[in-house]
């Protein structure tokens, strides 16, 4: 593909574009497996949960896509806090988190993907908001709605998330326990109770990423597996605990996929985007926005 | 603690493989709770990427089902059917097969949907020289050489030689002459068969290849690669998809405003009613690969009434509402048993196998004869346009006229529209 300055503007806007949606889907993971140390690999069916939930309200509802998610936050904020709940009782407290944690997870991914099938069927589902068929022409670059909204909603759900992180008592002290639990627990804080707020708060984010999803694209119940790679590799290119962090390795991730695609084929794609990762655990162990131990 | 051999990890193996298909179901219609059913096994796509079209099929052959034991049955039996979930896993197959072989001992057994999970099925049913009706399969048995497979699709046996030939006879009928061709296709078996054809007919009959790549099936976003490919200018568009890309092409497509003389090719996707539901009029002009269209020309004896039973039960099976694509062919491939067993008289596998080999069947999808191979004998494969689409209704698509067939001729229902990319 011969080099042209058009097709390279276009490849790093959508690029940015497709890295807002790969935010909203890493940044509860950022909070889980960053901060946590809870290797929720149930993250993007609880994602795909979400955009299912999103289309059935919104069909009921006659509401935009995004707006049904924020709506429904404060449900899977409540079931985050259930899972986490079963998670500490069974694993964590007993210190099997390692590996059994881990197929607790699994567990949750494939029940979660059978009870969407039974639940929905496996075809696809929709809900386009009145924006999804339009597309923005700024000269030669084009801003599809569909890519331009849930981008912009995720960047502002990451945003505020920030600053809660960081101006509230119960955001700092989430901050504290991904740092030291027991040191938390001698500032008379429970951290299991800290813990469970920040998976519940995790979760509440998966089922934001599923309002942009649905924006995004149809969904069906394995929709989520496609994502699982990638939510990883972002958050740990992006520093683990940290919300800039996850937000600009989305966006990097994004943009080298997309101008990857454009000019040197899409087969391409994952393989230079998953490079980066290695360049970058490689000359910087702790991530983009990591702190070295 | 007791010490585990290399024994019993298989065992523990084989035990987890056949858990991990789920819930073991099997049809009983009233009438068929005679003693001494005819036991019709296979694995299907339930849940996963596939469960989509394997619902389909299930539901398809569970009609037929209940239309023979409605009949008496066969050879004076009833029919069950004994399926169980794969979870469009491939590792999951062999040993569903296993079980339905060796532990519930079923009489016959057909396929699940699609080359993917037909090929881990292969190693099982030859080991028990089963006669073995697959759906859907793309030159599975090129490799396996299996003397009792036969092979329910439109594609014949040399699917690299007319896959795209409709497509490209039905381009070379435009004005003017389309000179050059782009072709996308996803990493898969089907795709990548699909777009050998495409480049190898293309190349034959003088177009420049001005764009060939793949994707990987994890791609999401297609702007880029279809950007990439309207850089080139081709004056035809051919992809090659599965149902999860198909629709973010299309969309790409039409935010990008490609246009080109014709687009599509064998995309799987649009021939289902989810598809065309969300993409309304984005499908206009689309010509693209099928299998089944509800034109006058197709109106084979008993497909109308197949797809208004199947009709009745989707809904409440949470399958495609329309059923225009696999379930008239998962209905004819249960025929295709149904008489090759009533002309032998007996479940023997041999005879079942040379009856299939020598005969014609009536089915509702029209007569199917099978080559030395397995493959239909003579390939179908159908290229059908969209047309006068306004709106993601889907009452318009049981009826003639949204889907028209450009080819083959004998079939053709229409004529081309050109380009794609303007409004219908």
């Amino acid at each position: 593909m011969e080099f042209d300055l058009s097709l390279l503007l276009n490849g790093i806007v959508s690029g940015l574009l497709l890295g807002g949606l790969y935010a909203a889907a890493a940044s509860g993971l950022a909070i889980s497996f960053g901060m946590l140390d809870i290797v929720n690999i149930a993250h993007p069916a609880l994602m795909v949960t979400g955009a299912f939930t999103v289309v059935a309200l919104g069909g009921w509802l006659g509401l935009d896509p995004l707006v049904v998610a924020v709506l429904q936050a404060p449900a899977f904020y409540l079931l985050g806090m259930v899972i986490y709940s079963a998670y500490h009782h069974f694993f964590e407290k007993r210190g099997d988190e390692a590996l059994q944690g881990l197929a607790f997870f699994f567990g949750i991914m494939f029940i979660i993907e059978v009870g969407l099938v039974m639940a929905f069927g496996p075809e696809q589902r929709f809900l386009d908001p009145s924006y999804a068929y339009t597309t923005w022409r700024l000269g030669e670059i084009d801003l599809p709605l569909r890519m331009l909204v849930p981008g912009l909603f995720a960047l502002a759900c990451i945003g505020g998330l920030f600053l809660y992180l960081h101006r509230s008592f119960t955001g700092l002290a989430i901050a504290a326990v991904a740092q030291d639990a027991e040191a938390l627990r001698l500032m008379a804080i429970d951290p299991v109770r800290i813990k469970r707020l920040a998976f519940g708060i995790s979760i509440a984010l998966a089922s934001m990423a599923g309002g942009a999803l649905v924006v995004v694209q149809p969904v069906e119940p394995s929709s989520g597996q496609v994502f699982i790679g990638r939510v990883f590799a972002i958050c740990i290119m992006g520093g683990m605990a940290s919300l800039p962090g996850c937000v600009m390795a989305a966006l990097l991730f994004g943009v080298v996929e997309n101008v990857t695609a454009t000019f040197y084929g899409p087969s391409w794609s994952p393989a230079v985007a998953f490079g980066w990762l290695l360049l970058v655990l490689a000359f910087r162990p702790q991530g983009l926005f990591g702190k070295a131990a | 603690m007791q010490n585990i051999t290399r024994r019993d990890l298989g065992r523990l193996a084989m035990a987890s493989a056949v858990a991990g298909a789920g819930v073991s179901a099997s049809v009983f219609p009233a009438s068929a709770q005679g003693a001494n059913p005819i036991r019709i096994g296979m694995s299907m796509s339930l849940s996963g990427g596939l469960a989509g079209n394997g619902r389909a099929a299930l539901a398809a052959q569970q009609i037929w089902a209940s239309d023979v034991n409605a009949k008496g049955g066969l050879l004076g039996r009833p029919v069950q059917l004994v399926f169980y979930d794969d979870q469009t896993n491939g590792g999951q197959v062999p040993g569903i097969y296993t079980k339905l072989l060796d532990v519930d001992k079923v009489d016959l057994v057909t396929s699940p949907y699609a080359t993917a999970m037909i090929a881990p099925a292969m190693p099982v049913v030859m080991q028990h020289q089963m006669c073995f009706v697959t759906i859907l399969g793309a030159g599975v048995n090129s490799t396996f050489k299996y003397d009792r497979h036969f092979n329910m699709n439109v594609t014949g046996d040399d699917m690299k030689g007319s896959f795209a030939k409709g497509f490209l006879d039905i381009a070379g009928t435009l004005e003017p002459k389309p000179r050059s061709i782009g072709i996308l296709a996803v990493d898969n078996d089907f795709a990548q068969r699909a777009a050998e054809s495409a480049r190898f007919l293309a190349r034959q009959r003088g177009l420049r290849v001005v764009y060939d790549r793949s994707y990987p099936p994890s791609t999401v976003d297609f702007t880029p690669t279809l950007r990439a490919v309207q850089a080139a200018r081709p004056d035809l568009i051919y992809i090659a998809s599965y149902p999860p890309d198909s629709n973010g092409i299309l969309r790409a497509a039409s935010e990008l405003r490609i246009s080109a003389q014709m687009f599509g090719g064998g995309m799987v996707g649009p021939q289902l009613a989810a598809f065309q539901a969300q993409l309304g009029p984005i499908l206009n002009n689309l010509v693209n690969w099928d299998i089944f269209s509800v034109e006058p020309t197709m109106n084979f004896p008993g497909v109308a009434e197949f797809l208004t039973k199947y009709r009745e039960v989707a809904a409440r099976e949470q399958t495609d509402v329309l059923g225009n694509y696999i379930p008239p062919y998962a209905y004819a491939q249960m025929q295709i048993v149904e008489q090759a067993v009533k002309r032998v008289g007996k479940i023997d596998q041999a005879a079942l196998a040379a009856d299939m080999h020598s005969q014609v069947f009536d089915t509702i999808v029209g007569p199917v004869t099978f080559s030395a191979s397995g493959e239909w004998a003579h390939e179908r494969n159908l290229l059908v346009q969209f047309q006068g689409i306004t709106d993601g209704n889907l009452e318009r698509y049981k009826h003639p006229g949204a889907k028209v067939i450009l080819y083959p001729p004998s079939l053709k229902s229409g004529t081309p529209r050109a380009p794609y990319g303007t409004p219908a």
